[in-house]
């Protein structure tokens, strides 16, 4: 059961990416040409996830536990750091190169087109290497509970 | 505009389902670590999974939907990827992860890992327009 649900819940949220356009590169850039010819529709996007989103987790973070776990997760989020920023840098520069963030490139793979399949192929490899060869590396985030 | 606020929405009810479900936010890059890493927790690669058939009944029937940036060579893709993937580990998330489940829980990280992507991602396409208008990267 837990399984259907994480299976439905990657469908649902590949369909709001289609819907919403996400999954078309060009969107994505007129989103970010603030000093061109700008397009703030993508705006909308965060405005109805994070209205549903924000709306719901005060009363999910109100139950003793998930349906499918033992306990709560902890959170492994700290606060504002030099490495949150220095991400954020570089994934904005990868973000405004290719039009793609890593949700919508694992939706747009199957399309086969040569650009998309370049891009995802090669931040699937960065991720992967990162977390072998640079994560043990750095120190690791703080705990602390959610 | 309608079109993006549904799709959004669609977007919230899935994190949604994966919160109620597992207490866990749904941060794609974080999902797609996990799987990838060997680290992950069995809905993780159900999840992707679901991302991925989505997109195969898309390229099949909706194939008008999916589209890759235009003007950008095979090498800008290589080198955005590259950026995208070590950007997301650096910074611990992405346009799901920090975007839509750190600011739906008011996490001030989440709002400052949000604002700075969008703000270097709307400079990287400026200065991609004036170097090379016309002409594409």
């Amino acid at each position: 059961m837990s399984a259907f649900i994480a299976l439905i819940s990657g469908c649902i949220f590949a369909a709001g990416l289609a819907v919403s356009g996400m999954t078309d590169g060009n969107n994505i850039v007129a989103f970010l040409d603030i000093t061109g010819d700008w397009d703030p529709n993508l705006a909308w996007v965060m405005v109805g996830a994070i209205g549903v989103h924000g709306a719901m987790i005060p009363l999910f973070k109100r139950r003793a536990t998930p349906r499918f776990r033992e306990v709560y997760p902890t959170s492994r989020s700290g606060g504002v750091d030099a490495r949150l920023l220095a991400g954020a840098v570089v994934f904005g520069a990868g973000w405004g190169i290719g039009g793609i963030c890593p949700g919508p490139s694992l939706v747009m793979l199957p399309s086969g087109s040569a650009p998309i399949v370049v891009f995802t192929v090669s931040m699937l490899a960065a991720i992967w290497s990162y977390d072998r060869w640079v994560a043990p590396r750095v120190a690791p985030e703080p705990q602390r509970p959610a | 505009m309608i079109l993006s606020l549904g799709g959004g929405i669609l977007i919230g009810c899935a994190a949604n389902l994966i919160e109620w479900a597992f207490g866990d936010p749904a941060g794609i890059s974080g999902i797609t670590s996990s799987v990838l890493g060997q680290r992950r927790q069995s809905w993780h690669s159900f999840f992707i999974l679901g991302l991925v058939a989505t997109g195969v009944v898309l390229a099949l029937f909706f194939p008008d939907l999916v589209v890759a940036t235009a003007d950008r060579s095979l090498i800008a893709m290589a080198a955005a990827g590259l950026l995208v993937g070590v950007g997301v580990r650096l910074g611990s998330g992405c346009t799901s992860g920090h975007g839509v489940c750190g600011i739906s829980r008011r996490r001030p990280r989440s709002f400052v890992a949000t604002t700075t992507f969008i703000a270097v991602g709307m400079c990287t396409v400026t200065l991609i327009r004036t170097l090379h208008s016309g002409g594409g990267v």
